[in-house]
């Protein structure tokens, strides 16, 4: 048997946003601590009631949607009580006292490792099956923090990376320790039964404490913002009592969130409202998820306000990662995000000292700004810019699901009148492409739409694909919306090219050969109902069915074998050149910040473009252009042991030419400048 | 035979408006329909089996045009006119045996006179086993100068059979169709229980700890992995749904309530998955004669990721899928579009399409089934064994007769 076939076991805990989960390590204590709730469940202001006294919590009125309705078991000082409703049996529930407070803080230090905890609750693992469908009213505000420690999760066979989930263990939690748990803590204060456990105070939690301190919103500015509206899509299911071996599990869910509200009160209302946007799934798209969380970042900048004895910048750099941490809690963050992020960082960082602090706030506002007008919205015009010379008349297009770059690009296309079909391949569960099949058909193009599995009859009369992707990997991988891989590679093996149109602000150094090691996990609810297909009902009631699970990937990586070629802001390029843009981009992105700032990209001259220019020494032409705005100080041309570049041809045979492991790098851009 | 008839065309309704669902359902009606036309055809005394097989062939003509896709259709006529050709052969030889005649020496005589009108028993088995293969060159150059004078059928055969010994033939008469009757009910029994004979070599293909990837639903498919669980194997499964018709969904619970692990993907996740799948196994439509399949849509993906991963791609298809004709630009002509209903609902659409009038359209494409080429496959695992792609032609050849393959338009055979 092939080595490479079979069933691995290694698990890497620090990779968390990926979410396959594990089987959970049994002795994982929990410490439920449920609230109990307003008596709207759908009042948008969510306003944290005073605790009860732990014995009587669970007699609080619940409304029946809002109960985590299915068995969950508690465990008390590590030991796991198997059965039981939560929603039934209140004596089930342990008081938050002594006990769990003291398996708490031993699992902490047992745990180790910060960042690496495996956690999630009731909620997280039962996404929904239970049809309850009020999740601002979850009954779980305070959150008891465990931790699984991740290396001691048992191996699953596809499970490279472990998030540990069993629906049937205690609550756990899973966020990144400190800030969980410091905002968790502080919610003490408020509450007599957290006072309860303030008397078992540990070495842990006065840690927490001390961050919790720091924090300066206060939970109710949140609140009072932007607790309605997307929250309400939030489901309960009921939880196994029997532990199955192991479920693939939606990381982040809204009830999850909706229990943490309390405690999230550093959180800026602009990244919150971010944040269950993208839970919601109003926000998708990576460009546009991007946006919002930069956009958000902005709103929060602006409020922000140095503590006083701190400085900005790391006071600021910790207040992003917070906030960074719970946008990850509503969704893995999307590699475009992940660069953006870096890029704010790198920004904030990089301030000079001397800067006043409205100042400073003046230059990262300014520079997210650029970083979302040239990174993202001027360079998918670049992009549409090049991709558009591929379409010809008569052309049959092929795209896949829903990519905003693509779709400018055939609205564009069409706007210049070029005559060609598109054909919209879709796929469950997201079934985006419908979108832009209504998008498309609204501006009068000829559409076919089919689904994906239907991909091996139309691809005869396909002359070009164009795909779009989440992000670029530096060994040329494309990693993009599940199933985009089965149409590169359906186009391949009849000899169609597939373009894919990726800014180059979503490339990443990071490589990946499979779609397991590292995906995201979407709701397996969705896959056992078919939108619009009631006779297709077999799986109602899959999470009691035992030996089946559901499976829902997010995203695939693509092969670099079947892209013919990667349309990019910088021109377009076989993915063997990847890894330059990537460094490329890196380098734009942190050291050479203001280069651009006064130059903007002359997009508007087409037809020039066809230019076949022959492979140049690009030093000295630099020089001839020096006075205009130079892309790239020439310190930046460093592409290990050349500094050669080849001028990118702008033909079909372009993608060709630069395969061979030469350095290949478009400077159209330049070169549209200088035509200038 | 009015009700013969009545029979046939509720048949061809049923046919026609594709009521019948999958290959298995479709091939059992067949050959129990042909065995009451064959049980209702009145045989005469002399040629018995051309009668036979002229009543066949009408029927099966109606039958195929019904639904040409359905390949099974045209399977189990072809198969049902084989068995009136090997049992008439039989019992020609039995009845020649009988008589005591040499078969090498009438052999012999055969080939220098081989247009003489009246034959021996002897040359009316050597030509009816010359319709059991594929034509031996002998055969083709026989053939050649005079196709349609040459007796070589053994309907003219019987013809002049019948002249010669015409007290023989009442009980032949009686005893060819008796027999052709038995075959065909054991041809039905083959049917219904070819997943049996598939399912047992189960073991033999599937190891402890695998990851089996399958798409759709087949009963053979699931007949095979829950052999090889009973025999306590113990494996995953990953079915991936097989939109637009979600049999996976049906496929997975009846697994798991076997008590197989299952895990239910997306058919967009073919491709992520398959890197940790040691074998895909699925059920077919039909399966050519070069070795090609047509299998349900979406299957032609599987095969090519399974192929990029070095994952052996197994079909299950029991011997009523074997088909004996080549296929030409099967993706098209072997293919069926179903309602566009399945992807979008009837009205979806309608209000940007009003504005767009002229200008855009929107076209919905749903095709039933997929052609995997022979050179995706790594197994065939049929009822009697596992086989090459490269074999088929081979073993799909002792269940037919060469003159059977056109179904269609052989006015010069039979009298």
């Amino acid at each position: 048997m092939d080595t490479r076939r079979t069933p691995r076991a290694v698990i890497d805990p620090k990779v968390r946003k990926v979410g396959f989960f594990a089987p959970p390590e049994p002795s994982q204590s929990g410490l439920p601590d449920p609230i109990p709730l307003p008596s709207s469940s759908l009042s948008p202001v969510m306003i944290p009631p005073p605790r009860h006294s732990s014995e009587n919590l669970l007699h609080h009125a619940r409304p029946p949607a809002s109960v985590v309705s299915g068995a969950s078991s508690v465990s008390i000082e590590g030991s796991v009580v198997a059965g039981g409703s939560y929603g039934s049996s209140s004596e089930l529930f342990p008081a938050p006292m002594s006990p769990a407070s003291s398996s708490y803080s031993s699992s902490r230090f047992v745990g180790g490792g910060d960042g690496d905890y495996c956690l999630n609750g009731v909620a997280v693992a039962s996404p929904g099956r239970g049809g309850g469908k009020a999740a601002a009213s979850f009954p779980r505000g305070g959150f008891e923090l465990t931790e699984a420690k991740a290396s001691s999760v048992p191996a699953s066979e596809l499970t490279t990376v472990s998030v540990v989930n069993d629906s049937s263990l205690g609550i756990r939690e899973r966020d990144k320790a400190d800030n969980g748990r410091g905002s968790a803590l502080e919610m003490k204060d408020q509450t007599a039964n957290s006072k309860q456990k303030k008397d078992k105070t540990t070495k842990a939690e006065r840690r927490a404490l001390q961050e919790a301190q720091r924090a300066a919103k206060a939970a109710a500015k949140a609140e009072g913002n932007k607790a309605s509206g997307n929250v309400t899509s939030g489901n309960a299911k009921p939880a196994k009592a029997t532990k199955p071996p192991q479920k693939y599990e939606h990381g982040s869910l809204l009830p999850d969130l909706e229990a943490k509200f309390f405690q999230l009160d550093t959180v800026h209302p602009a990244v919150y409202k971010a944040g269950l946007q993208y839970l919601s799934g109003n926000i998708y798209g990576s460009n546009a998820r991007c946006i919002a969380m930069l956009q958000a970042f902005q709103d929060a900048i602006r409020d922000y306000r140095v503590p006083p004895e701190k400085t900005l910048v790391r006071d600021l750099t910790a207040k992003i990662s917070s906030y960074v941490s719970f946008l990850i809690e509503c969704r893995p963050l999307s590699i475009s995000m992940g660069n953006a992020i870096k890029f704010l960082k790198t920004r904030i960082a990089k301030l000079p000292l001397t800067l006043s602090e409205s100042e400073s706030k003046a230059s990262l506002h300014s520079d997210i700004e650029r970083f979302i007008n040239e990174k993202i919205i001027l360079a998918d015009k670049v992009i549409v810019k090049h991709a558009v010379t591929k379409i010809r008349d008569g052309d049959v297009l092929l795209t896949y699901g829903l990519s905003s770059a693509v779709e400018m690009l055939l609205l564009h296309a069409h706007d210049l009148g070029k005559q060609f079909r598109v054909i919209i391949v879709d796929s469950r569960p997201q079934l985006r492409g419908k979108i832009l099949l209504r998008r498309l058909v609204e501006k009068g193009l000829s559409c076919t739409y089919t689904q994906i599995n239907a991909l091996s009859y139309i691809m005869h009369e396909v002359t070009r694909v164009f795909l779009g992707a989440s992000s670029i990997l530096s060994n040329g991988t494309v990693y993009s919306g599940v199933g985009t891989a089965c149409v590169a590679m359906i186009a391949h093996s009849f000899r169609v090219p597939v373009l894919v149109c990726c800014e180059a602000y979503k490339f990443n150094e990071r490589v990946q050969l499979d779609s397991i090691c590292s995906n995201e996990l979407g709701d397996p609810e969705v896959i056992s109902k078919v939108l619009g297909r009631e006779d297709v009902n077999y799986l109602d009631g899959w999470a009691n069915t035992e030996n089946l699970q559901l499976l829902n990937l997010v995203y695939d990586a693509t092969p670099s074998d079947y892209i013919s070629m990667i349309v990019t802001d910088y021109g377009m390029v076989p993915p063997t050149s990847v890894p330059v843009i990537e460094k490329e981009e890196e380098e734009d992105l942190t050291s050479h910040h203001h280069r651009r700032q006064t130059g903007t990209h002359k997009t508007g001259n087409g037809g020039d473009d066809r230019v076949l220019a022959p492979p140049v020494e690009d030093e000295e032409e630099d020089d001839v252009v020096a006075t205009k705005q130079r892309r790239r100080p020439r310190s930046d041309f460093s592409y290990g042991c050349t500094k050669k570049k080849t001028r990118w041809l702008d033909g079909d045979d372009a993608v060709a030419l630069g395969g061979g492991g030469t350095v290949a790098m478009s400077w159209r851009e330049e070169e549209r400048k200088k035509d200038d | 035979m009015p009700d013969v008839q009545a029979l046939v065309n509720d048949f061809v309704n049923q046919l026609k408006k594709r009521k019948i669902e999958g290959s298995q359902a479709t091939a059992k009606q067949t050959a129990e329909l042909l065995r009451s036309v064959i049980s209702q055809q009145r045989v005469p005394h002399t040629n018995q089996a051309a009668a036979l097989i002229n009543a066949v062939r009408a029927v099966g003509e109606q039958l195929i045009a019904a639904n040409p896709v359905e390949l099974a259709v045209g399977n189990i006529v072809r198969r049902t006119l084989h068995i009136i050709r090997e049992e008439d052969l039989s019992l020609a030889t039995a009845a020649m045996a009988g008589l005591g005649l040499s078969v090498a020496s009438d052999d012999e005589d055969d080939m220098e006179r081989s247009d003489h009108p009246v034959l021996s028993a002897a040359a009316v088995a050597a030509a009816a086993r010359s319709t059991l293969r594929p034509p031996s060159l002998q055969t083709l150059l026989e053939d050649m100068p005079d196709s349609a004078a040459v007796p070589h059928t053994s309907s003219s055969g019987g013809d002049s059979e019948g002249k010669s010994r015409s007290v023989d033939k009442g009980s032949r008469g009686r005893k060819l169709k008796h027999d052709v009757i038995e075959a065909v009910n054991e041809l039905i029994q083959d049917i219904s229980t070819c997943y049996e004979q598939i399912a047992e070599q189960a073991v033999e293909h599937i190891h402890q700890n695998e990851v089996i990837l399958t798409l759709g639903s087949s009963k053979t498919v699931l007949e095979f992995l829950c052999a090889a669980k009973d025999k306590k194997r113990s494996f995953k499964v990953f079915v991936a749904e097989g939109a637009p018709r979600y049999q996976g969904h049906l496929l997975a619970k009846d697994l798991a309530a076997r008590g197989l692990q299952t895990t239910v993907i997306t058919d967009s996740a073919v491709f992520a998955m398959i890197s940790r799948v040691n074998m895909v196994i699925v059920g077919a439509h039909a399966v050519m004669a070069n070795g090609g399949v047509i299998a349900p849509v979406g299957l032609n993906m599987v095969a090519l990721a399974a192929q990029r991963h070095a994952v052996p791609f197994v079909i299950l298809a029991g011997s009523h899928k074997l088909c004996p004709l080549y296929p030409h630009n099967p993706e098209v002509l072997l293919n069926e579009l179903r309602s566009p209903s399945e992807l979008l609902d009837f009205g979806e659409f309608s209000d940007c399409m009003d504005s767009a009038s002229g200008a855009g359209s929107l076209h919905i494409v749903n095709p039933t089934f997929d052609y995997v080429p022979p050179k995706l496959v790594s197994l065939f695992i049929t009822d009697t064994g596992g086989h090459n792609p490269s074999y088929m032609y081979r073993l799909i050849a002792d269940y037919y007769s060469a003159d059977d393959l056109v179904v269609k338009g052989r006015p010069t055979t039979g009298s």
